[in-house]
């Protein structure tokens, strides 16, 4: 009996000695990169965290966890897509997880409440979709450890409202979900559009999360050429197929999430001939893209959205960083200078950063289609890409100066001059 | 006997708040910031137990109050730079002045009802506020909200460190608790446990019952404003999203868990919850069923809520063989 309890405390004692030394061994050898995300893994925005964490974890699981040598550890919170809680997590993570930099933020509410923590607790904060236009514009100097590697809400919509305007539209009724994202896109379309001659003829705001179109839909205006959409989430599912089932034949020009893969699988075939434009499309018709796309799906059961591409690609950028300095943190402000300094082809496309540290990117204008792609079998819904704008920055054509001389797009801004 | 129960009691709460103040700031810097969101959240949970818990009034738009306490502490400090110094000590009187006044024009329309009718009263006037604040882009940042970077630094202290922040944020707590203490002991507080008890009795007896409501209504929203202004801090951030519907709830939900009519168990429900919410949450991904199974327990075995878990232990031990449900159904009023 005692040399058994003698036996079995050795035996304990060698397996903690060895789970001693075979811990501490790479640890010693190797540094540690150490991520927090945040993203919503519970609440009505769960399906949107997951697609962001799927993407940044199947780059990590392509580089093995090690980024130039260092070894990665992420650290995911839950924010449920509330601006407060996203900054208790964030200080969490910096605060007693030591974390080097931080990722994520869904809204741009969140975006807006986390980038002052960033600074506050001198800490890397790269925003991979939280897409508020400002924080990359009139309020980057508050930040200087703030880089964005997702989009602005106004980015594609300027060459959109370009593109719309060439292609013969007079007159668009904007319908849009009634908060920021939606201003700033409705604004950076609506600014191109009517620079270009068009005329946004009507702007209504359901609020966000409405379900029930029906109030609104009667409303649009029978002389408008065709209806420009921001909706997000379940709104994104509802709108297309209450719009047709109320007898509106004309085109439907959405916004970036209106159509984008986190809704589209879900959609039926009244979304068929509907246009949006993203800096991302998973129709992307490019052999990184197909790769992508098929991996992802093997993996995770769908379809990439640009959530996910959108993180999968800011993994990457992190490991090219990491790969220029051998695995050594080279400090905040330093990453923040080499991560601007890149120039890489993503999935998306070839990506660089303006001097404003927000990417310069293709813009994709997108048409749902039902076809077959990439060998699978059956007919889906897909964004086939009808055109391209490459090399589009936040202030398209305006010129830095110019842009941001005009305030941040909002509700009232541009004026909507040709509405009664 | 009655006395030496309360006097215990105090020393209790006492002994636990002075073990709070000691050991808070030597745990994790984490842990220190969640005490502090506790501490404030619960000034706002106190408030509305004084309408819930001894006028028998059940308020969803709390959160209206703290909303307006934070939306001015922010829009004076980001705007005019105003409350960043000595002139902290005003906002904070500022605050609680919006909140009660903010009080005093709802209870107007709120007080006349009762029951469920006061409950969506409160409900609809807490949801104007949050309109408010989500449509008035040009004052309120709109969905965005307003940052507020910097923390206030007077007597040559900043509040920027998070210990000073800690004991500030506790002191004004610790006082919060003892004036409303002081209010619900005061003979106006016994006449509003009337009023919750049988207003008709107290209305017969010749007492204003509509104007003890009333004033009891409008203290609550100043402390409601208090809690608003040290929210603005703490968080660093106001948004729609503390004035929703949501933060109503959560305030009446952990009111009602810890205990209402006890002032004390507040606290203890809000640290309950937020430390499930925002503590369980960074550890396990399974914390609702944990957040939701702890609503369900208190609700169906505690409807004193967890203040009265002593309570239950002493009447378990000299009664055991009381069917759980039967006392269970005892206490509760009406």
């Amino acid at each position: 009996m005692k040399s058994n309890i003698a036996a079995r405390l050795s035996a304990l004692l060698i397996g903690i000695g060895l789970a001693f030394t075979a811990g501490l061994a790479p640890a010693a050898a190797q540094e540690e990169l150490r991520i927090g995300f945040i993203a919503p893994t519970t609440g009505p925005f769960a399906q949107v965290g997951a697609d962001m964490l799927n993407g940044f974890n199947m780059y990590l699981e392509k580089a093995n966890s090690d980024f130039g040598g260092a070894k990665v550890k992420l650290i995911v919170e839950d924010s449920q897509a509330k601006p407060d809680l996203a900054v208790t997590k964030a200080r969490k993570l910096i605060l007693e997880d030591h974390v080097q930099l931080f990722v994520g933020g869904v809204l741009a509410s969140e975006g807006y409440a986390l980038a002052p923590v960033s600074t506050e607790l001198k800490t890397v904060y790269v925003s991979s979709i939280a897409a508020a236009d400002d924080l990359t514009q009139r309020q980057l100097s508050n930040y200087p450890l703030f880089i964005r590697t997702g989009w602005t809400s106004s980015q594609p919509n300027h060459p959109y409202g370009q593109w719309a305007c060439d292609q013969g539209y007079k007159k668009i009724a904007a319908v849009a979900a009634d908060y920021a994202f939606g201003y700033e896109q409705v604004g950076g379309f609506q600014k191109a559009f009517e620079d270009c001659g068009g005329k946004i003829v009507q702007k209504i705001w359901p609020p966000l999360g409405t379900k029930d179109f029906g109030p609104f839909i009667p409303t649009i205006k029978s002389d408008a050429d065709a209806v420009f959409s921001l909706m997000v989430g379940p709104m994104a599912l509802q709108f297309p197929k209450q719009i047709r089932d109320s007898g509106y034949t004309k085109p439907i020009l959405g916004g970036g999430t209106s159509y984008d893969e986190a809704a589209l699988p879900f959609m039926g075939d009244e979304a068929i001939g509907d246009f949006s434009a993203l800096q991302y499309s998973a129709a992307l018709q490019t052999p990184e893209n197909e790769a992508f796309v098929k991996a992802f799906r093997a993996k995770y059961g769908k379809v990439p959205s640009y959530f996910s591409e959108s993180n999968y690609t800011t993994a990457m950028m992190i490991e090219d960083v990491m790969k220029e300095t051998h695995g050594k943190w080279p400090g905040a402000d330093e990453f923040i200078a080499k991560m601007a300094a890149l120039k890489v082809n993503a999935v998306r496309g070839p990506v660089s950063f303006d001097d404003m540290r927000n990417p310069v990117q293709n813009i994709y204008i997108k048409k749902v289609e039902k076809t077959k792609l990439f060998g699978y079998d059956k007919p889906e819904l897909w964004n086939i890409v009808i055109k391209t704008y490459p090399n589009v920055s936040q202030f398209w054509t305006y010129g830095k100066d110019t842009f941001l001389k005009q305030p941040v797009y909002s509700r009232d801004f541009p004026p909507c001059k040709n509405c009664e | 006997m009655i006395m030496t129960d309360e006097r215990a009691k105090i020393l209790a709460v006492i002994a636990v708040l002075a073990a709070v103040a000691l050991i808070v700031p030597h745990t994790t810097s984490f842990l220190l910031l969640l005490a502090t969101r506790v501490l404030v959240f619960s000034i706002l949970v106190m408030s509305l137990d004084l309408l819930l818990g001894f006028t028998g009034l059940a308020s969803l738009g709390q959160a209206a109050y703290l909303g307006v306490g934070a939306y001015l502490t922010a829009i004076l400090a980001t705007r005019y730079h105003f409350g960043l110094g000595y002139d902290f000590w005003l906002v904070v009187l500022f605050g609680m002045l919006a909140g009660a006044a903010l009080a005093a024009v709802f209870g107007l329309l709120a007080i006349r009802a009762s029951g469920v009718y006061f409950l969506m009263i409160t409900l609809a006037l807490g949801q104007c506020v949050w309109g408010l604040a989500y449509r008035w882009n040009s004052l309120t940042g709109g969905d965005n909200g307003i940052n507020v970077a910097l923390r206030p630094s007077f007597f040559g202290i900043s509040l920027a460190n998070r210990i000073t922040f800690f004991y500030l944020v506790f002191f004004f707590f610790s006082a919060s608790l003892l004036l409303m203490y002081v209010f619900v002991r005061s003979p106006f507080g016994r006449s509003l446990v009337g009023i919750r008890e049988r207003e008709q009795r107290m209305k017969i007896l010749g007492y204003n019952t509509w104007l003890h409501k009333y004033i009891a209504f409008v203290i609550a929203g100043a402390f409601g404003g208090l809690a608003g202004v040290l929210w603005v801090y703490t968080a660093g951030i106001v948004s729609p999203d503390n004035v929703v519907l949501t933060t109503s709830v959560d305030a009446l939900l952990m009111a009602v868990l810890g205990g209402a009519g006890t002032l004390i168990g507040g606290a203890i429900g809000a640290g309950v919850v937020i430390f499930i919410r925002e503590y369980l949450s960074t550890l396990v991904h399974w914390w609702q069923y944990v957040l939701g199974g702890v609503y369900v327990l208190v609700i169906l075995y505690l409807p004193g809520g967890l203040m009265s878990i002593p309570e239950r232990i002493r009447q378990w031990q000299t009664a055991p063989s009381k069917s759980p449900v039967t006392e269970a159904l005892a206490p509760v009023r009406n």
